[in-house]
C-alpha cells in the first residue's frame, strides 16, 4: 500500500500551435485559411503526399519560430535540419511527419529557455520545433463505434510549432498557468490566435511519484489541459494505493467522456524512425537575422502589464489577468480611452465580463461587444440613469445581442425610476397591503427595509434607491401620527 | 524498319524544322516499331499514342505557319514509369500504382512539353526503381535488344531498351545507384546520372531521395548533352535543385581530350569484375592516352565500402518514402470492410508489393529502427562522407575517374533473380557516384559475344562538360560491333 | 550487435508491423534468413573506423532555400478524382478501433 496523498506529481508539456497568422501551409502553397472550408478543398499533391511531390519551406514560419524562441528567452541554432518522423495513422499523408524532433540527437530551431509563472516558478523549456500538422479524422458516432473514419486533409500541412518543457510543472493548475502564459505570448507576438478552434493543442507527461511516465495525448484545448491531467492523476493514484503498478504507455484524451484510454497494447509499441529528410536542406539562422527578429518584437505580456497598470492605473492582479487574454487587454485598452475611470471599467471587464464569457464558453471575439457600448454603460451609471444591478444584467444583453444600452434600456424599460409622484403611489399600495410590516418599522428602524425592499421588488430594482428610501421613511413618519 | 528511326535527335529537330519531314510521319514511324518489336523487347508499360500524335500535328502545324519551336520540336522521348505525367497513368511497375493517375506534371515533363518534345509511352522498370535488370516489374521484365534472353539492365531498363530497339529516340530515366548508367551499358547507349541537384526531381516517385536523380539516355553523346540542356536548372518545387552555372554541353562536343588527367582507382576492377570487361575498359583508357590524356594508377579505399553503404541508406530512405502506400489516397485499396486501419493497410501492401519491395521496406525499416540506427544508417552516413572526401581528395588531382560501368557483362534472364545479394554486388561500380552526388556517365566502349560493354566516367560535382568533351571523343574513336535482334 | 546474432523471427515480426506489411508465419522465417544473409554483408562497414566522422545527409552546400509565405488557389478535383473510397469530400478511411 502506498500513501498517495502527498505524492509529488510532475508534469511536462509538448504544446502544440499552429502559426495562425500564416496565409499558407508549411511546405507548399495552400492557403492555411481551412476552418470554413469543405472538406479536402485546400489540398495540393505536396500535402496530399502524392508521390513524387516535394516540400518547400515557408519563410514566415521561420521567421515566427525564431520570434517565439526569442520571447521563452531560449538559445538559437545557428545550423539545424528537418527530420522524419515515422509512423502510419490515417491523418499522415505521408505516413511519415516532418518535424525537428530526433531522439538521436538532432538540433531544434532552438532550445533552453525557460518561463517564469509567477515569482518562484520557472519551467524550462528544452526545446521548440517547426514541424506540420496532421489531417483530421471525424467519426460517425464514436472513435470506437464507427464502420469508417472520414478524414479531411485541409489541415495537414499547416505550420505548428511545438514547444517541449522539462517536468517542472507539479500541479493541473500550473499547467493551465503556463498554457496560459504560452498563449498570451503567442498572441502578443501576433503568430498564433488561441481563440480559433484547435489552434493550440497538447499531450502532457505525467509520472507521479513511484510511478513510470505515463503520455496523454489528443487534448485538443488548453480548457482541457486541467481536467485531462486531473484525471490522470486520479486514475494513477487510485492505481497506486491500490497496490498496482503504472506502466508506461501512451492515452488517449476522450473528450466526450472525459477519461483517458490506452490505445496502444505493448508488443505494438511505436519506434518512430526519426532521421534526416534529404528532400529540405538545411536551415542555417545568421545573427544577423536573430537582431532583425529582435528588433520587429512586438510588445511582449510583461511589458504590457507594467504599461496598464502605470498608463491606466489599475492593479497588479487586474493587469495580469487582462494581459493572459491580448484580445481583452486589447479591448480594455480601446475603452479606457473613452472612460475617465480605467480602474473601474479594469474591474468590470476583468469580472463582469470575464465571468460571463466563462459562462457563456465563449470568446469575446465571438461576444457581440463593442468597446464604447460598455462605456457608455458605466456612464448611464454613473449618471444615475441605472443602478449597478441593472448594469449587470445589461451587461450581460448586451453580450448576447450586441445592442446598444439606450437600445436595451428603452426595450426592457430599465431605466431607473425616479418620478416620486408614481413611487408614492406605489408606497402608498405596500405601506395599506402590509399593516404589521408599518407598525414594525415604526417600532424598529430596521425594519424599514422591508418596506423598501417591497417597493424595489414592485419596480423590478428600477426604483431610485435614494428616493425610495425618502419615500419610505416619509410615510412611516406621517403613518406614526 | 524505317532509316528516321536511326537518325540522331539533332539530325531530326533540322529535319522537321525544314519540313523535310514531319514530326507526325516520324512518330507514326516510333509507333510502327514499338508494334513490331514489343512483343519481344516490352520496353514500355503504357503507350501514349495519341497524346503523342495530337502534339506531333500541332508542331507540324506551327512549323507551317512559321512559328517559334522548341529545341526538342517533334522529337519522341520515352519516359520511365516513375515520372509522373499529368493524366497519364504512372505505374512505378507495381501494382500498388497500378491503376495511378498522376494529377500534376513532372516539372521535366513541363520542361519537355515546352520544348515540343512528343511523350511516347511509359518504360517498364524494376518496380519503384529496385532492382539492376528490370526482372522486378510487377508487369513482366524487359529484354536485351542484343540478345533477348538476356537482361537490359535496371532499374530503368525499358527506358535504354526502348531507346536501343529504336522505338525511340531519347528517353529518361532515374539513377539511384546505377539505375541509367547500368542499363546503357548493358544495352550499347549512353546513359548520364548528373550531378545530385542538376535536374529537379519534383515529379519522380522516390525510392532514396537523398541519392537519386532523373537521368538522360541516348544513343549518342551529342543527343545526351542536348536533352540534359534541356531539363537542367533549378526548380523553386525541389529545394535541393541547383543553379547549373555556366555549363554549356553543346560547345564540348569537340574531339579533344589533350591534357585530361584520369584517375583509375584499382577498386573499380576489384574481385568479381569480368575479365573482357577489364580488358575493354583498359583499352579504352589506352585510346584516350594516345589521344592526347594522360592517365595514373589510384587507390581510393573507402570504395571497398561504398556498396553496404549504399544500400543501408538506399532501403532506409525507401522503407519511409514508401509509406505513404496505404491505399487511402490513391493506388491499391482492397475491400477493407472488416479490418481496423493497421490491418488494412498491412493487407494493401502486402498484395500491393512485390518480394523485392518488401525485402527492401524491411531492411530499411531495420536499419532506422531503435538500437540499429547508429550502426547501420549512421555508420553508413558517415561512410558517405569518407567516400566523399577521398573522392574530392582526387578530384584535385585529376579531372576524371575511369572504371568499368558494371562488372559484368549482361546476364541472362533469372540468373541472379533468387539471390538478392549476388544481384546487388552488380551495382559495385555505380553507386558511388550517387553517395557522393557526382556526375557520372556511361559510354558504349566496346562488345563481347554481340554483348556491349561500357565505360564509365565520373567527374567532380558540376562538371559534365568534362564527361561530355571526353564520351564524345570516345565516341568518335571506339565503335563497339554491335547488332540488334529486332 | 556481435557477428553471430541473427535477426530472430520475432524481430522480423515486429519490423513488419512497424511497415505494415502483412507476412505469414512461414515467410517470418524465410525473412528472417533473407535478412541476416543481407545484414551479414552490411557489417562489412564494422571495418571501417568512422570515429569523429559527421555523417553525410545533404550532399549539396546549398542552405536555407525557402518560398515567400504566398497562398496559391488550386482546384482539389483531380486529387481528389484519384481517391479509391470517399464519402461526399470526406476521404474515406478503415475503422480505427
Ligand atoms: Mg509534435
Ligand atoms: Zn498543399
Amino acid at each position: 500500500m502506498v500513501e498517495t496523498t502527498e505524492l509529488k506529481v510532475k508534469i511536462g508539456l509538448e504544446v502544440h500551435c499552429q502559426l495562425t497568422n500564416l496565409k499558407s501551409k508549411l511546405f507548399c502553397s495552400c492557403s492555411s485559411d481551412y476552418r470554413q472550408s469543405p472538406p479536402n478543398t485546400h489540398v495540393c499533391p505536396v500535402c496530399m503526399g502524392t508521390p513524387g511531390s516535394l516540400p518547400v519551406l515557408n519563410r514566415k514560419a521561420v521567421e515566427d519560430a525564431i520570434l517565439i524562441a526569442l520571447a521563452l528567452n531560449m538559445q538559437i541554432s545557428n545550423k539545424t535540419i528537418f527530420y522524419r518522423k515515422n509512423y502510419f495513422y490515417p491523418d499522415m499523408p505521408k505516413n511519415f511527419q516532418i518535424s525537428q524532433y530526433d531522439r538521436a540527437g538532432g538540433i531544434p530551431i532552438a532550445k533552453n529557455g525557460s518561463k517564469k509563472l509567477e515569482v518562484e516558478k520557472i519551467v524550462h523549456i528544452s526545446r521548440l520545433q517547426i514541424e506540420e500538422d496532421p489531417g483530421k479524422i471525424s467519426y460517425e458516432g464514436t472513435i470506437e463505434t464507427s464502420k469508417s473514419a472520414f478524414v479531411d486533409y485541409n489541415r495537414a500541412g499547416i505550420a505548428l510549432v511545438e514547444i517541449v518543457t522539462e517536468p517542472d510543472i507539479n500541479s493541473p493548475k500550473e499547467a493551465r498557468i503556463f498554457l496560459q502564459k504560452i498563449r498570451s505570448i503567442m498572441e502578443h507576438l501576433g503568430v498564433s490566435s488561441g481563440e480559433l478552434e484547435g489552434s493550440m493543442r497538447c499531450d502532457a507527461n505525467i509520472s507521479i511519484q513511484g510511478g513510470t511516465r505515463v503520455e496523454v495525448k489528443n487534448i485538443s484545448s488548453f480548457k482541457e489541459v486541467e481536467r485531462a491531467l486531473n484525471f490522470e492523476i486520479t486514475r494513477q493514484k487510485n492505481l497506486l494505493r491500490t497496490g498496482h503498478r503504472i506502466g508506461q504507455e501512451t492515452r488517449h484524451w476522450d473528450e466526450a467522456r472525459r477519461v483517458t484510454i490506452s490505445l496502444r497494447v505493448k508488443e505494438e509499441e511505436e519506434d518512430y524512425r526519426y532521421f534526416p529528410e534529404a528532400d529540405l536542406v538545411p536551415l542555417s539562422i545568421s545573427e544577423e537575422e536573430i537582431e532583425r527578429q529582435k528588433n520587429s518584437m512586438p510588445e511582449l505580456p510583461e511589458g504590457h502589464m507594467q504599461r496598464l497598470m502605470t498608463q491606466y492605473d489599475i492593479s497588479r492582479q487586474n493587469a495580469m489577468t487582462l494581459i493572459d487574454n491580448k484580445a481583452l487587454a486589447e479591448f480594455f485598452e480601446e475603452s479606457a480611452v473613452n472612460y475617465s475611470h480605467p480602474d473601474l471599467l479594469g474591474n468590470w471587464i476583468v469580472g463582469d465580463l470575464l465571468s460571463y464569457l466563462y459562462e457563456m464558453d465563449i470568446e469575446l471575439k465571438d461576444a457581440k461587444l463593442m468597446p464604447r457600448d460598455l462605456v457608455k454603460m458605466l456612464e448611464l451609471i454613473d449618471d444615475g440613469t441605472i443602478s449597478g444591478k441593472i448594469g449587470k444584467e445589461l451587461l450581460k444583453e448586451m453580450l448576447i445581442s450586441g445592442k446598444s444600452p439606450d437600445e436595451i434600456i428603452n426595450q426592457k424599460e430599465m431605466r431607473r425610476i425616479s418620478d416620486s409622484e408614481y413611487l408614492n403611489q406605489l408606497t402608498e399600495e405596500i405601506f395599506s397591503s402590509n399593516p404589521q410590516a408599518v407598525k414594525d418599522a415604526i417600532k424598529d428602524p430596521k425594519a424599514v427595509r422591508f418596506l423598501i425592499g417591497q417597493l424595489m421588488k414592485k419596480t423590478g430594482g428600477k426604483a431610485d434607491p435614494q428616493l425610495a428610501n425618502n419615500l419610505v421613511n416619509e410615510k412611516l413618519k406621517t403613518s406614526k401620527t | 524498319m524505317s532509316r528516321i528511326l536511326e537518325l540522331s535527335a539533332s539530325e531530326l529537330v533540322s529535319k522537321i524544322r525544314t519540313q523535310e519531314i514531319t514530326a507526325e510521319e516520324y512518330v507514326n514511324k516510333c509507333y510502327e516499331r514499338i508494334k513490331e518489336v514489343e512483343d519481344r523487347i516490352h520496353a514500355f508499360i503504357t503507350l501514349t499514342e495519341n497524346i503523342a500524335l495530337e502534339k506531333a500535328q500541332e508542331i507540324d502545324s506551327r512549323i507551317r505557319r512559321n512559328e517559334k519551336v522548341g529545341t526538342l520540336s517533334g522529337i519522341a522521348v520515352a519516359i520511365k514509369d516513375n515520372i509522373c505525367i499529368n493524366d497519364v497513368r504512372t505505374t512505378c511497375a507495381s501494382k500498388m500504382l497500378e491503376n495511378f493517375i498522376p494529377p500534376y506534371d513532372a516539372t521535366v515533363i513541363q520542361r519537355l512539353k515546352s520544348q515540343d518534345a512528343i511523350l511516347i509511352g511509359k518504360t517498364n522498370m524494376d518496380e519503384f526503381a529496385m532492382g539492376t535488370s528490370t526482372e522486378h516489374s510487377q508487369f513482366g521484365p524487359t529484354h536485351n535488344p542484343h540478345d533477348l534472353d538476356r537482361v537490359p539492365g535496371g532499374s530503368s531498363g525499358g527506358s535504354a531498351a526502348s531507346v536501343a530497339a529504336l522505338e525511340t529516340t531519347i528517353s529518361l530515366g532515374s539513377d539511384t545507384g546505377g539505375s541509367v548508367r547500368c542499363p546503357a551499358s548493358f544495352c550499347g547507349i549512353v546513359g548520364m546520372k548528373p550531378t545530385y541537384g542538376l535536374i529537379s526531381r519534383y515529379g519522380l516517385i522516390a525510392y532514396a531521395n537523398s541519392l537519386e536523380q532523373i537521368s538522360p539516355i541516348a544513343r549518342n553523346v551529342a543527343d545526351l548533352a542536348l536533352l540534359t540542356e534541356c531539363i537542367a536548372g533549378q526548380d523553386n518545387k525541389d529545394s535541393t535543385s541547383i543553379d547549373s552555372g555556366t555549363q554549356n554541353l553543346k560547345n564540348c562536343l569537340v574531339d579533344d581530350v589533350s591534357g585530361v588527367k584520369i584517375g583509375v582507382p584499382e577498386e573499380l576492377f576489384g574481385i568479381g569484375t569480368d575479365e573482357v570487361v577489364s580488358k575493354a575498359v583498359w583499352e579504352a583508357i589506352s585510346k584516350l592516352e594516345g589521344l592526347g590524356a594522360t592517365f595514373s594508377k589510384i587507390k581510393l579505399e573507402s570504395l571497398e565500402y561504398a556498396l553496404a553503404s549504399y544500400y543501408i541508406i538506399a532501403m532506409s530512405e525507401a522503407s519511409s518514402n514508401l509509406a505513404r502506400y496505404d491505399g487511402l489516397r490513391y493506388g491499391l485499396r482492397l475491400d477493407d470492410e472488416n479490418y481496423d486501419w493497421s490491418t488494412a493497410y498491412s493487407r494493401n501492401r502486402d498484395v500491393g508489393f512485390g518480394a523485392e519491395v518488401k525485402r527492401r521496406i524491411m531492411l530499411g525499416t531495420f536499419a532506422l529502427s531503435a538500437g540499429y540506427y547508429n550502426e547501420y544508417y549512421l555508420k553508413a552516413q558517415r561512410v558517405r562522407t569518407l567516400i566523399r572526401q577521398e573522392l574530392s581528395k582526387a578530384f584535385k588531382d585529376f579531372d576524371l575517374i575511369i572504371g568499368p560501368t558494371m562488372p559484368i557483362l549482361p546476364f541472362r534472364l533469372g540468373e541472379k533473380l533468387l539471390d538478392p545479394l549476388e544481384m546487388y554486388m552488380c551495382d559495385v561500380d555505380t553507386v558511388i557516384a550517387n553517395l557522393a552526388g557526382i556526375p557520372a556517365i556511361s559510354v558504349p566502349c566496346s562488345s563481347s559475344q554481340g554483348l556491349p560493354i561500357g565505360v564509365q566516367m565520373m567527374a567532380p560535382a558540376l562538371r559534365e562538360d568534362v564527361l561530355i568533351k571526353v564520351a564524345f571523343s570516345l565516341e568518335q574513336h571506339l565503335k563497339p560491333d554491335l547488332e540488334l535482334k529486332v | 550487435m556481435s557477428e553471430d546474432k541473427k535477426i530472430t523471427k520475432e524481430q522480423v515480426k515486429h519490423l513488419a508491423w512497424l511497415a505494415r506489411i502483412k507476412i505469414t508465419d512461414s515467410e517470418e522465417s524465410k525473412y528472417a534468413e533473407e535478412m541476416g544473409e543481407i545484414l551479414k554483408y552490411f557489417r562489412k562497414l564494422d571495418e571501417v573506423d568512422t570515429e569523429g566522422v559527421e555523417p553525410t545527409h545533404h550532399v549539396v552546400d546549398v542552405v536555407n532555400v525557402m518560398r515567400e509565405d504566398e497562398p496559391e488557389i488550386k482546384p482539389a478535383e483531380n486529387i481528389l478524382k484519384i481517391v479509391p473510397a470517399k464519402k461526399d469530400r470526406f476521404i474515406k478511411a478503415p475503422r480505427i478501433v
